[in-house]
């Protein structure tokens, strides 16, 4: 029998590492380990190393921005914070991705204060590393993510997020209380590359970033998300040191696509087909490289879950 | 390709120019970069053409199963990311027939399989192939089946059946098809490849090992059969992704030859059988073969092949031009939006919808979305005017009134005085569109 040779890519870079969490143990609480990544994703001829790929629960603190089928799958519990971050730990979300909606200020309005306690009482009920982000309004998200950076110093939360043109509050709140920060950019691999630069020049250590370069839904743009998640990783393989970052990618805009929701002919039950639209999403987010994916509904993280085990050879 | 210096060791040297290139190396080079043709030289030995011909063959054999308008044509590509250039062949999918149902069965099967069709983007996707399998081990009853669908539908077809003298007969039946043999394994290659030959079809290789795989190639080819798909039956994602990339980077970075082939795969039932499809859409999967493919599974899937296999230079567009919606006269309201397929065909569905006569004009924003083309300076108040003029829209609609995408109701003070319309701002999402204008 011929052999056949394994066409290994001869990399010459890696993937840095990063953790978040705790990491004193206190409360039984482990750091997650995440990055460090040596291949494309889950070759297992490239990199023998099976890397962790985190998975994180989506939790808003006001309801606005959450789908009808996210808040169904956990009836009561979306209306608590904390009780909804319970629930994502039940079912083995590895980290949760909590958004304080409640601050906007063309809606609630919350005070920075009242979102940082909210993220506090998450903090000490889950005990899972956290990804903390505002409401999306630079000035106020600049006060919210300092507050929340403070009270929470100790925790190494991850906060989103920082972008070219308004990075300078998320990094400092970053830097001032030891939490790593996400760098977000807009489909392109260039601006992935400048947003680290500018974080990094700001004395963001390069162990503290993690690049977003935002995931496009199925049927809304993924192919664009795809090949920039892709050229991203195969560049910092390659020895792009500023792209040498762990990758994170929400998925929970699957929901927004309206082939996900909408009633199709011969499409099949709407709430399975949404699931998979999500489910879709993260798995092409993975196999381009994405180290942190973001979900919304439970299941779709119950089949994300199950696919890593199967690309990792698992039963 | 291989390399401009490769490609000149073969030329005569001779540097005569009567390729049209003032030496043998441009010509070269020319050749290279896929400029020129072997053809070009008068002068090539023919070592040297046969040298160049294989060594400039495709990494990956296309290979073409059916006839006629419905053909699937698989392989024939030539990169490993979609980046460097773009995948040519999207990944075709099948639905399994068996002959062990029923008459009924069969019948609601085929009836499935045809309800399974999309239109989305302007494009119709849905099943590509359908194969029959012979599970029975009953000659009589596979050859009824493989009768009996192919009077019944125009797809493509894949006949799985490992016993050489049933595929034989099977095969008799549809060859003029050109169906898809499924096929040959460790132990009837040598008959299966006498089969594939006879009938002048394409052959599936089995094997769970790649290197019996690539075996098993140089035998069929020793046969005489060359239009192959190989089969490396994975049990698991990890095999999928594992297999199917050693595959693809052998052929294309020519590591080893021998694997240059599209790859059929058999999807088994369940979630796992769906995350094994979605994997092999992104990496390599030339055919996949479904066991069960419920709706609410095969139209994301079908939205995922339909984006990774978009031309990464060329978003999907329609024409700028203006479109009369629902019968309007000249009372009827002026919109617009953008010629990016997916903007277009959205802001075109919530109109219909709407029942309301309007005139959409399409404005040239190069396939961007709104937002996209905004931000890009794509979608200007000069532009959009220079649209309205070009297709007489300000004759056609009377109104004096431009709805505009709520997402860029900041253009309208500039847009008002470009046009000369009065502005009004439309909702940021087109599903708000028939509430908006019944109001
Ligand atoms: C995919 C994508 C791209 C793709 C292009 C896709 C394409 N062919 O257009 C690529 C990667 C090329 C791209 C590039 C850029 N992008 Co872009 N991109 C997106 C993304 C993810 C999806 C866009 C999309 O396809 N939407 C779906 C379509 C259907 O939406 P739509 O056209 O707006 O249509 C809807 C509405 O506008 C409305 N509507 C449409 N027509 C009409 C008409 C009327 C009358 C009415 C009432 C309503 C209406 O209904 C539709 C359905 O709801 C969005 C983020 C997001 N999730 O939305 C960013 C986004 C649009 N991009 C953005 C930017 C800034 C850019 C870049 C400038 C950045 C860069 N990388 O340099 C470039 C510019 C392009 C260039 N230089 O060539 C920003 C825009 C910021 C802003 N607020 O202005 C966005 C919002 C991302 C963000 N959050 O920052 N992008
Ligand atoms: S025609 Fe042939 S021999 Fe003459 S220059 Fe061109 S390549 Fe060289």
């Amino acid at each position: 029998m011929v052999e056949v040779p394994v066409p290994k890519e001869k990399w010459t870079g890696s993937i840095g590492t990063i953790e978040l969490g705790r990491a004193d143990g206190r409360d039984g609480s482990r750091p997650l380990r995440l990055g460090g990544a040596r291949g494309l994703p889950f070759l297992s001829f490239e990199d023998p190393e099976a890397r962790t790929v985190a998975l994180a629960g989506w939790v808003a603190d006001s309801l606005e921005d959450v789908p009808r089928p996210v808040q169904d799958a956990f009836g009561e519990r979306v209306n608590d914070p904390v009780s909804w971050a319970m629930d994502w730990k039940e079912r083995g979300a590895d980290l949760i991705c909590l958004h304080l909606t409640s601050t906007n200020p063309e809606e609630g309005d919350a005070s920075p204060e009242r979102a940082a306690e909210t993220a506090m009482a998450v903090l000490r009920a889950v005990g899972l590393p956290l990804i903390v982000y505002g409401s999306g309004h630079g000035e106020k998200d600049a006060k919210v993510l300092e507050r929340v950076g403070e009270m929470a110093k100790g925790e190494r939360l991850l906060l989103g997020h920082a972008e070219e043109g308004a990075y300078k509050a998320a990094a400092a709140a970053a830097m001032a209380n030891g939490h790593a920060v996400i760098g977000f950019s807009n489909l392109d691999i260039n601006l992935a590359k400048q947003i680290v630069i500018l974080l990094t020049d700001f004395g963001v250590g390069r162990g503290d970033v993690v690049i977003d370069p935002l995931m496009a839904a199925l049927g809304m743009g993924l192919e664009y998300s795809y090949s920039v998640n892709e050229r991203i990783r195969i560049s910092a393989l390659a020895g792009d040191s500023m792209l040498q970052v762990p990758m994170v990618c929400d998925c929970t805009p699957a929901w927004k696509a309206r082939e996900a929701t909408d009633d199709v002919p011969n499409g099949g039950p709407t709430l399975e087909r949404g699931i998979w639209w999500e489910s879709v999403t993260a798995l092409a987010a993975l196999l381009s490289g994405a180290d942190i994916v973001v979900l919304g509904h439970p299941e779709a993280m119950a089949i994300v879950r199950d696919a890593v085990r199967g690309l990792r050879g698992e039963v | 390709m291989p390399t401009a210096i490769e490609i000149f060791k073969h030329l005569p040297k001779k540097n005569c120019g009567e390729c049209r290139y003032p030496t043998c190396l441009a010509f070269a080079m020319q050749l290279a970069n896929g400029k020129a043709k072997l053809d070009d030289c008068p002068h090539l030995s023919e070592e040297g053409r046969s040298a160049l011909a294989s060594s400039s063959a495709p990494p990956i054999r296309s290979v073409k199963v059916g006839v006629g308008k419905g053909a699937v044509e698989m392989g024939g590509e030539t990169e490993l990311y979609r980046h460097d250039k773009r995948f040519f062949h999207p990944t075709a999918f099948a639905l399994r027939v068996t002959d062990e149902g029923s008459e009924e069965k069969v019948d609601g099967r085929l009836a499935y399989a045809r309800s399974l069709r999309f239109e989305r983007v302007g494009q119709e996707m849905g099943l590509d192939l359908l194969e029959l399998e012979c599970r029975s081990g009953d000659s009589g009853r596979f050859i009824g089946l493989v009768r009996k669908v192919a009077d019944g539908t125009d797809l493509p077809l894949v006949l799985r059946c490992h016993d050489p003298a049933v595929m034989a007969a099977a095969v008799a039946e549809v060859r003029e098809r050109r169906p898809l043999l499924h096929g040959a394994d460790a132990v009837n290659l040598e008959q299966m490849a006498e089969v594939a030959k006879t009938a002048g079809c394409p052959l599936v290789l089995c094997a769970d090992d790649l290197g019996r795989l690539a075996d098993m190639v140089g035998m069929a080819r020793k046969k005489g059969v060359e239009d192959l798909v190989l089969d490396p039956m994975p049990a698991d994602p990890k095999e999928t992704l594992e297999r199917c990339t050693i595959i693809r980077r052998s052929a294309i970075r020519r590591t080893f030859r021998g694997l240059g082939y599209p790859i059929y795969l058999s999807i088994p039932e369940g979630r796992r059988g769906m995350v094994m499809a979605a994997t092999a859409v992104m990496k390599y999967g030339s055919l996949l073969v479904f066991e069960e493919l419920p709706a609410a599974q095969a139209l994301p899937l079908m939205v995922l092949r339909q984006n990774i296999y978009t031309d990464p230079q060329v978003p999907i567009q329609v024409r700028p031009d203006l479109y009369p919606v629902n019968g309007p006269g000249p009372d009827s309201p002026l919109l617009f939006t953008t010629n990016f397929s997916l903007t277009f065909f959205t802001v075109m569905s919530d109109l219909e919808k709407s029942k309301v006569p309007v005139w959409l004009q399409v404005v040239d924003t190069e396939g961007l979305s709104v937002l996209t083309a905004y931000s890009a300076g794509k979608l200007t108040p000069e532009s959009v005017n220079a649209a309205l003029q070009a297709s007489g829209a300000k004759e056609r609609s009377r109104a004096g009134v431009l709805i505009i995408p709520g997402m860029v109701a900041r253009m309208s003070v500039k847009l008002n005085e470009a046009t000369g319309l009065r502005i009004v701002v439309g909702p940021k999402e087109s599903s708000g569109l028939p509430r908006f204008l019944r109001s």
